[in-house]
């Protein structure tokens, strides 16, 4: 028994150090589809930056799903700590369940999000229907692939994009914005669920000449399907998609979380997780990082959707909404 | 008094009772609450609008059709797999579990891969202009996948129980083949068959997985009931989307009811027959 006694003493101080030095904390992450790869490597730099900075260990987790799914799932109990979703309107619905606060997007810069991204055009290679711009989607013969925007939360980005580049041709009004995106949806003879789904039908099942896309999930295609099956073609005109942040403050609270938390997404704002964001595809808000990637962003005039639409529950009432706009246009041919 | 192997119909009952309760009464008390807070007025309106009519009349008019013609194949499969011996029987009876085991999405990736124009089977059938897949076909395709074994497994018992001596007996009085299998055979596999009848339709009815992605999801053409249901959880439309699942649900107890007074004429004609 005595020659234990040392040993026991050791595990118990060991146990003890450990306590008392570092916790172990743990965070959940939901977020959308796309941003696997991102918030992989978002989460071992927070995690190393946080352990030198306070010696604790982060464990952060990750959920991933449609946007819309993710929140519905914290509204029903997920313990995320913080959400990272695909449009506002999904963190917003948490806001009205007492989830987020009210003000959650003025709580961060930049409308609370990071990291952009503009909707861009994939064609075929050497882009053999000539297309350039919004205006050549709706010619005779051309098939367009998008997701439905009613499913897909990264959808409705596409087609305020479209909505808003009608808007924006000279001459221009909500009329003519309407009868260009029936055109549009004329013009698409599958509408997926998910973004994951559009892609999978524009590359593998060989579908519609032009994918709209979001430009990270485009670059990610075109390195994973290769450079020479497909080409990414950027219109004159386009929306700046805004992927949002948020602590989710009630589980941050309940969890103890709250510092790490805070400290998590404001990580995305440093200097290290712009160039991670940006290495992922997504247009960094930092405008030295955004220079030094500036050839794999082409510059282009984009809108967003508080210039043009309000905010995201004035577009939602309007476009998506059951008997709204998008029900309105009788999609597909 | 006999003695029964389970102990005490007391017990036994009870537990029955709670089992099914909490396993299936419990979700659907719960969807059918969650289902009131769109009022009746909104319920009218929901299941009025177009677009609703159009995707329930596709999901319960293909799973009919579905099951149908899984009624017809499962026979002749069931047939072939009870009644003849031959090399690699028992892979292909195998075989037809497969469906059951393969998750749905992953049963629809495979199907759209062989039915879209550049697929296998779609490359093909592209120039003699038939569509299959993103078509309202295509949906009928994944219906009959998903529900094929079904009928074949529970068919096959009955099938193996089936005494051939009734049929040499029906061929000795001067049958012809034809009269022996509509006028022997086939009243005694009735009730059976028109049972896994029910369950290919049940399961076609709510499939969405396989279906999501052959189908084409256009509005008022390739839009499947459940679809619906997901655009409405989409907009955290809860009541919609529950309302739409009641609605769903009625209709396809409707069809389970006709298809059990179907089973009971079978029945009679069954025992008239034997």
């Amino acid at each position: 028994m005595r020659k234990f006694i040392p040993f026991l003493i050791a595990v118990a101080g060991t146990v003890l150090a450990a306590t008392v030095m570092a916790k172990d904390v743990t965070l959940l992450n939901a977020s959308y589809d796309p941003t696997r790869e991102l918030y992989r490597d978002i989460n071992s730099a927070f995690a190393a930056q946080w352990k030198a900075q306070h010696g604790d260990s982060v464990t952060i987790q990750m959920s991933h799903g449609g946007s819309g799914k993710q929140a519905r799932s914290v509204v029903d109990g997920l313990p995320a700590d913080v959400v990272t979703l695909a449009l506002a309107y999904d963190i917003d619905a948490l806001a009205d369940r007492g989830l987020v606060a009210r003000d959650w997007q003025k709580r961060l810069p930049e409308n609370a999000s990071p990291y952009t991204s503009a909707i861009v055009f994939l064609v075929r290679k050497g882009n053999p229907k000539g297309i350039k711009d919004w205006a050549d989607l709706v010619r005779p013969g051309v098939q367009v692939v998008t997701p439905n925007p009613k499913s897909s939360g990264g959808a409705r980005w596409n087609f305020l994009a479209a909505w808003g580049y009608a808007l924006k041709q000279p001459g221009g009004n909500e009329a003519k914005a309407k009868a260009y995106v029936q055109e549009l949806y004329k013009h698409v003879p599958v509408l997926d669920t998910g973004a994951r789904g559009a892609t999978n039908t524009f590359a593998q099942r060989g579908i519609g000449d032009v994918l709209i896309a979001w430009e990270n999930e485009a670059l990610l295609a075109q390195r994973q399907l290769g450079k020479d099956k497909f080409e990414i073609v950027v219109p004159s005109v386009t929306i700046l998609a805004e992927p949002p942040v948020s602590v989710v403050d009630a589980n941050a609270e309940k969890h103890g979380t709250r510092a790490v938390a805070d400290a998590y997404v404001q990580f995305l704002y440093s200097p290290q997780g712009q160039e991670i964001a940006a290495k992922n595809y997504y247009r960094p808000r930092a405008q030295d990082v955004a220079a030094r990637y500036a050839s794999q962003f082409p510059a282009t005039h984009t809108f967003t959707i508080n210039e043009v639409f309000g905010d995201w529950r004035q577009a939602q009432a309007k476009f998506f909404a059951e008997g709204a706009i998008f029900d309105q246009l009788g999609a597909g041919n | 008094m006999r003695r029964r192997v389970l102990p005490g119909f007391g017990i036994s009952f009870g537990y029955a009772l709670t089992y099914l309760g909490l396993i299936v009464l419990l979700p659907l008390a719960a969807l059918a609450w969650k289902a009131t807070g769109i009022g009746l007025h909104g319920l009218i309106h929901l299941l009025s609008g177009p677009r609703t009519l159009a995707a329930l009349r596709l999901s319960l008019l293909g799973a009919v059709m579905a099951a149908s013609i899984n009624a017809v194949v499962g026979l002749l499969v069931g047939w072939v797999l009870v009644r003849y011996r031959f090399p690699g029987r028992r892979l292909f009876d195998a075989l037809v579990d497969l469906p059951f085991a393969l998750p749905t999405a992953v049963a629809g990736i495979a199907l759209t891969t062989l039915y879209a124009p550049n697929g296998w089977l779609g490359r093909w059938l592209e120039p003699l202009g038939i569509k299959v897949a993103y078509t309202p076909v295509g949906v009928l395709v994944a219906m009959v996948f998903v529900g094929f074994p079904f009928v074949v497994r529970t068919l096959q018992p009955v099938l193996a129980s089936l005494e051939r001596d009734v049929e040499e007996a029906a061929e000795s009085l001067g049958a012809q083949r034809w009269q022996t299998f509509f006028r022997v055979i086939l009243p005694m596999l009735a009730p059976t068959l028109l049972t896994g009848f029910a369950l290919a339709l049940a399961r076609a009815v709510g499939e969405y997985g396989s279906v999501i992605f052959i189908a084409g999801n256009i509005p008022m053409k390739s839009e499947i009931a459940p679809l619906l249901i997901v655009q409405k959880l989409e907009q955290f439309d809860y009541a919609g989307a529950a309302a739409l699942g009641v609605a769903l649900l009625l209709l396809s107890f409707v069809l389970l009811v006709i298809v059990s007074l179907l089973q009971r004429w079978s029945n009679r004609w069954a025992e008239r027959a034997a």
